[in-house]
């Protein structure tokens, strides 16, 4: 009885922790972020903790409502914020296993972040206020060309892993032997493409700019205020994170825990802590070395990650009709 | 599938994909880092395929390649952009994207030539072969949708790493062809340096479409 219960409970247990780490870490790995690009710039910049402070410092200011607001504004930051969350539940940070693995779809994954876009458009049209509605337009025009190139690059998961959910290609890439290959090397770079343009880090997106007409993400938030502002903010940091690990699980997933072994669960955090690490000290290094492209420029780069998942699958095709 | 050759295989992967970030470039300073970035991979794909096969003759050609394409010809390059005070952006026969989906296209046929015609190979060099096919392709395309003389040289010179990517994947190529190949791409770049200059004298610029005007005029 007890031996059947056992590996249920260490999943839920596994969970537990995981959601725990994932929206206690989240301000954090936005402030070593920050910090490091500070750092990189040779400035001081603001201390690590500093995004928990701005979240707490939102949650004590007064909410307002424009008056133009329809009614429906107060429940685009709860529907964004909630999407973000349920992807990141979804995808394996540390073990393999979860309880949530069978659902960890990579289809229902574009499928979360889509929603959590199309929340965060709708509360930036939700004022008619102009600067929201030219964010709006932008990130429509990025989701398309992102959502197309990540459903393109998913092919080469499937063909190689025999599976379409995160924790099915992670638990494949540990376990069996793929070894290095020239189509995953694509799907990385068409995958690392979408991850900054999602995220709206630096080539497509600046997450620090204050200039209203460079912005796209910031410029749907300028109505919002106060606990709304906060889920915003707060979403935008979890899906740092989530993208994150979700690279981390699909192409590191070395020494990655088993839910149902507790003795590999230390291994398995140390090595995602650090993943998450390595990868906040090479975004920053990455952003402050290129510069952001001019919006009609974006669709052409997401075309290239497209394109690029497109041979992903083409020299699949060529290494396995050599192979077998 | 042994380490030797998906590493082998993974820089020939890279090596494409610089290529192929090449033809979306639009800047020459870029172009020119991107081709250092694949020279330097061509050199240390050369050190591993002379490491595997158990050639020096490999390691010699991935010397050359250090040398000669990722240091001497990518610097001088840069002098020449300084010194001729070039326009930095690049001037495109046509639409970046479509000269992007087109060398896909290419890809495609590269593949689709390479597989039938190769039954009896070695099954490992087939990709290999692919790829540096691709990679050749993909740097004439660049030489014919790009208005810019300097653009145009660096798309020969990838096509050049190309041709010199299938050559270190054969086991048994004798190195005196790819010696050979190596110093004819140092004299065309002399040749096409000299050209340059005389251009750059007659016509105050690089654009090719001046001698274009004076061909149809002769006619």
């Amino acid at each position: 009885m007890m031996a059947a219960i056992l590996p249920v409970l260490l999943a839920v247990l596994a969970t537990m922790v995981h959601a725990a780490l994932l929206f206690a870490l989240a301000p954090g790995l936005m402030g070593v972020v920050s910090k490091m690009r500070a750092w990189a710039l040779g400035r001081r910049g603001a201390p690590v903790v500093q995004p928990y402070r701005q979240l707490y410092k939102l949650l004590r200011k007064t909410t307002l409502i424009p008056e133009t607001a329809t009614d429906a504004y107060p429940y685009w930051p709860l529907a964004c914020f909630l999407s973000v969350s349920v992807a990141g539940l979804l995808i394996p940070s540390f073990v393999t296993g979860m309880v949530t693995a069978p659902l960890s779809d990579f289809i229902t994954l574009i499928g979360l972040f889509a929603l959590a876009r199309a929340a965060t458009m709708l509360g930036g049209l939700e004022t008619g206020f102009s600067f929201g509605g030219a964010g709006a337009q932008r990130e429509a025009l990025f989701g398309v060309f992102a959502e197309g190139a990540l459903l393109v690059t998913i092919l080469t998961f499937a063909l190689i892993a025999h599976a379409t959910t995160v924790d099915g290609i992670a638990v494949a890439f540990r376990d069996g032997h793929i070894g290095i290959s020239v189509s995953l090397a694509f799907a990385l770079a068409a995958t690392l493409a979408v991850a900054l343009t999602e995220t709206g880090r630096i080539p497509t997106d600046n997450p620090a700019g204050h200039l209203e007409l460079a912005m796209v993400h910031e410029a749907m938030l300028l109505e919002y205020s106060g606990r709304y502002l906060l889920l915003f903010e707060y979403a935008a940091m979890l899906r740092l994170m989530v993208w994150m690990s979700l690279i981390g699980a699909v192409f590191l997933p070395f020494w990655m825990g088993r839910a149902g072994d507790v003795l590999s669960w230390p291994l398995g955090l140390a090595l995602w802590v650090g993943k998450l690490g390595g990868m906040a000290v090479i975004l920053p290094l990455f952003e402050i070395s290129s510069a952001k492209m001019r919006v009609f420029r974006v669709p052409e780069f997401l075309g290239v990650a497209m394109l690029l998942g497109a041979l992903a699958a083409v020299f699949l095709f060529v290494a396995e009709r050599i192979g077998s | 599938m042994s380490l030797t050759f998906s590493l082998a295989h993974l820089m020939g992967g890279v090596i494409l994909l610089a290529a192929f970030s090449l033809l979306s470039q639009r800047r020459l300073a870029a172009m020119i880092t991107l081709y250092q970035v694949q020279a330097l991979v061509l050199s240390a794909a050369a050190f591993w395929q002379g490491y595997a096969q158990g050639e020096a003759n490999l390691y010699l050609t991935g010397l050359i390649t250090l040398i000669i394409k990722a240091l001497i010809l990518p610097l001088s390059l840069r002098e020449i952009v300084l010194r001729f005070n070039l326009m930095r952006a690049v001037e495109t026969a046509m639409p970046v994207a479509v000269s992007m989906v087109l060398g896909v296209a290419l890809i495609g046929v590269a593949v689709l030539v390479v597989l039938p015609t190769t039954p009896g190979n070695i099954s490992l060099t087939r990709e290999d072969l692919a790829i540096a096919l691709s990679v050749v392709l993909l740097g004439l395309l660049m030489m014919t949708t790009r208005r810019g003389a300097l653009a145009q040289i660096i798309g020969f010179l990838s096509t050049e790493n190309g041709l010199v990517l299938a050559a270190i994947g054969m086991p048994g190529m004798p190195f005196v062809a790819e010696f050979s190949v190596a110093l004819l791409v140092l004299l065309a770049f002399l040749v096409v340096g000299v050209f340059l200059f005389r251009i750059r004298e007659h016509f105050d610029s690089l654009d090719l479409s001046g001698l274009e005007q004076i061909e149809r005029r002769g006619r």
